[in-house]
């Protein structure tokens, strides 16, 4: 454990490891599951439990100034792999070494609660990822000035459209001095002068970071902003390389696939 | 959880986490409850935020926090009144002393139910031990409660007038156990929620139940001189209000030293609630972040 950032093989430091990661969970299929209908469902015989297999023995590593982009199709895995990085989800087996403080922007993260102001929940968001109270308030007005919400900022976030909360979750994610930028399609929602002023931002960061995850079904941004893309497919690992060699390969399985359904129908 | 060691020598200054899979379902304790010592400012902010937003901090908000328990001991007090059909200002004290510690467990523990499931957002995205969001409504509770203490002593200083004594300082302990208790349900039914999402509707039932059940409408002695049924005296006292509740108001107005079983009792009922329904809730908060979506 004497230099943490060398991995001992290879030369370039690592900013994430990722070791035979399995997670497997189980899960309802229920919107709001209830013990009336558990017991209902009990005495039918059924349960309503299923269990996701969401990533299977994914290996990988991530040296410093890594951006990487991950796609693949609905339910491959993605936001799971994020989560499993900022450690929200714990392995079912294998392992993640994190070397940084993962930022929290999977889904875009704050505005929790919708009774708070927009500040306040700054300030949750920051103490929640770990921040000093000190940290949290020397930043709070950065982040707020940020959003250029305005009078917003202090108001319920309930009062909030999608895209004013969105640019929170954003402000929030950037300026808690994240060593790893995680963004899990994030710059859908906002209007064309925020995403500008977004992208910027990334771009800034990508210098400051340590490492940068972009999950998006925009496949133009990933070759555009990564330098690195992994494409994972019903939770396996199915290539790792150059952002074109790897989209161009996931374009042309997509293609495969769908032709022989619709061979099949016909 | 995490388990930060010590940094490389580089001008980043990384943390350095390592997530595996967790051993018979929990993660490492020992880094769990250090990460959750060190988030603790986050439970006091969530906590003051929620009682910001429920307006406690106005005048009228603050006066809601006296009047609402007082209203209801109002109510009580007239119900044992009229099943007693005499009138004693000695019982409305106890009543008082009583379902305001009362109130504050319920509290605890109803507001606490709906915790988890109401912060999904933040639960979805960040990384934290998740037991701080039952603890800070365990802390709102506690500071609701704080208000009705003047309240009872001013009943106190009018009916009780010449009954002070230095055991009243006792109650402490056994308001601690109360609110470890509460700490210990409130991590419980949290988890439970997430699974049943109905947990919360059935509470008041329970509380209710356990409300009668516990000495605050009655006074032990008038219980155990009774001819009440040994089945129900039994239940009474296997309640773990019996011996925390019973102990607290003993200290309070019996001006007496608790009977040494109720200390003992009071603080095992507190440790094992705390014990049982914290491991319940780290065993369970993984599924969280995928129950919630």
């Amino acid at each position: 454990m004497s230099s943490l950032s060398d991995s001992p093989e290879t030369g370039p430091p690592l900013a994430v490891k990722v070791d035979d990661l399995s997670i497997t969970y189980r899960t309802t299929f229920e919107r709001k599951p209830t013990l009336r209908q558990a017991l209902v469902r009990f005495g039918r015989g059924q349960r309503a439990v299923r269990t996701v297999e969401a990533l299977r023995n994914v290996s990988f590593d991530i040296p410093i100034g890594t951006s990487l982009g991950i796609i693949g199709s609905n339910g491959a895995g993605k936001s799971t792999l994020m989560r499993a990085i900022a450690g929200i989800l714990p392995p079912t087996s294998g392992s993640v070494e994190v070397w940084g403080k993962a930022s929290t922007l999977l889904a875009l993260g704050v505005g929790f609660n919708k009774n708070l102001s927009g500040r306040e929940n700054i300030i949750l968001g920051g103490l929640a990822s770990g921040l000093s109270r000190r940290e949290v308030e020397e930043r709070a007005d950065d982040v707020a000035e940020w959003t250029e919400l305005g009078d917003f900022i202090d108001m319920p976030m309930r009062t909030y459209s999608s895209g004013m909360s969105a640019r929170v979750g954003f402000s929030v994610a950037v300026h808690m001095k994240p060593d790893i930028l995680m963004i899990d399609e994030a710059l859908s929602t906002g209007d064309a002068k925020f995403r500008e002023k977004a992208n910027a931002k990334m771009a800034e960061l990508r210098e400051s970071a340590r490492a940068m995850f972009l999950v998006s079904h925009g496949l133009g941004s990933i070759k555009e902003m990564c330098n690195e893309v992994i494409w994972l497919n019903k939770g396996e690992l199915m290539m790792r390389g150059e952002p074109d060699a790897v989209v161009e390969e996931y374009m042309a399985f997509v293609k495969v696939k769908r032709s022989a359904t619709t061979t099949e129908d016909i | 959880m995490t388990a930060p060691t010590r940094a490389a020598e580089t001008d980043f200054e990384p943390v350095y986490h390592h997530y595996g899979p967790h051993r018979t379902g929990l993660p490492p304790l020992v880094p769990y409850f250090r990460q959750l010592w060190l988030r603790r400012e986050f439970a006091a902010e969530m906590s003051r935020a929620t009682m910001r937003s429920a307006n406690t901090g106005t005048v009228f908000g603050q006066l809601w926090l006296v009047l609402n328990p007082l209203l209801l001991a109002g109510v009580y007090y007239l119900l044992v009144t009229i099943i007693r059909r005499q009138h004693d200002p000695t019982i409305f004290t106890h009543l008082t002393l009583g379902l305001f510690a009362f109130t504050m467990v319920t509290t605890a523990v109803s507001s606490g139910s709906t915790s988890v499931t109401s912060s999904g957002k933040l639960l979805i995205n960040t990384a934290f031990p998740r037991l701080l969001i039952p603890l800070s409504a365990v802390r709102t509770a506690f500071f609701r409660f704080l208000p009705t203490i003047p309240v009872y002593l001013f009943f106190h200083v009018l009916f009780l007038r010449h009954s002070w004594s230095w055991t009243m300082l006792l109650s402490v302990y056994f308001l601690a156990t109360m609110i470890l208790f509460a700490m210990g349900l409130a991590a419980f039914v949290a988890a439970l929620q997430v699974y049943f999402r109905d947990t919360s509707s059935f509470l008041p039932f329970v509380m209710r139940l356990w409300l009668y059940l516990s000495p605050v409408l009655w006074l032990p002695e008038t219980i155990f001189n009774s001819d009440f049924p040994r089945w129900m005296l039994t239940l009474i006292q296997v309640n773990p209000m019996y011996s925390m509740l019973g102990g607290y108001s003993d200290a309070v107005q019996g001006l007496e030293v608790p009977a040494p079983y109720m200390w003992v009792s009071a603080a095992a009922w507190a440790v094992g609630a705390a014990v049982a329904g914290f491991l319940f809730f780290i065993s369970r908060e993984r599924e969280f972040a995928v129950r919630l979506t």
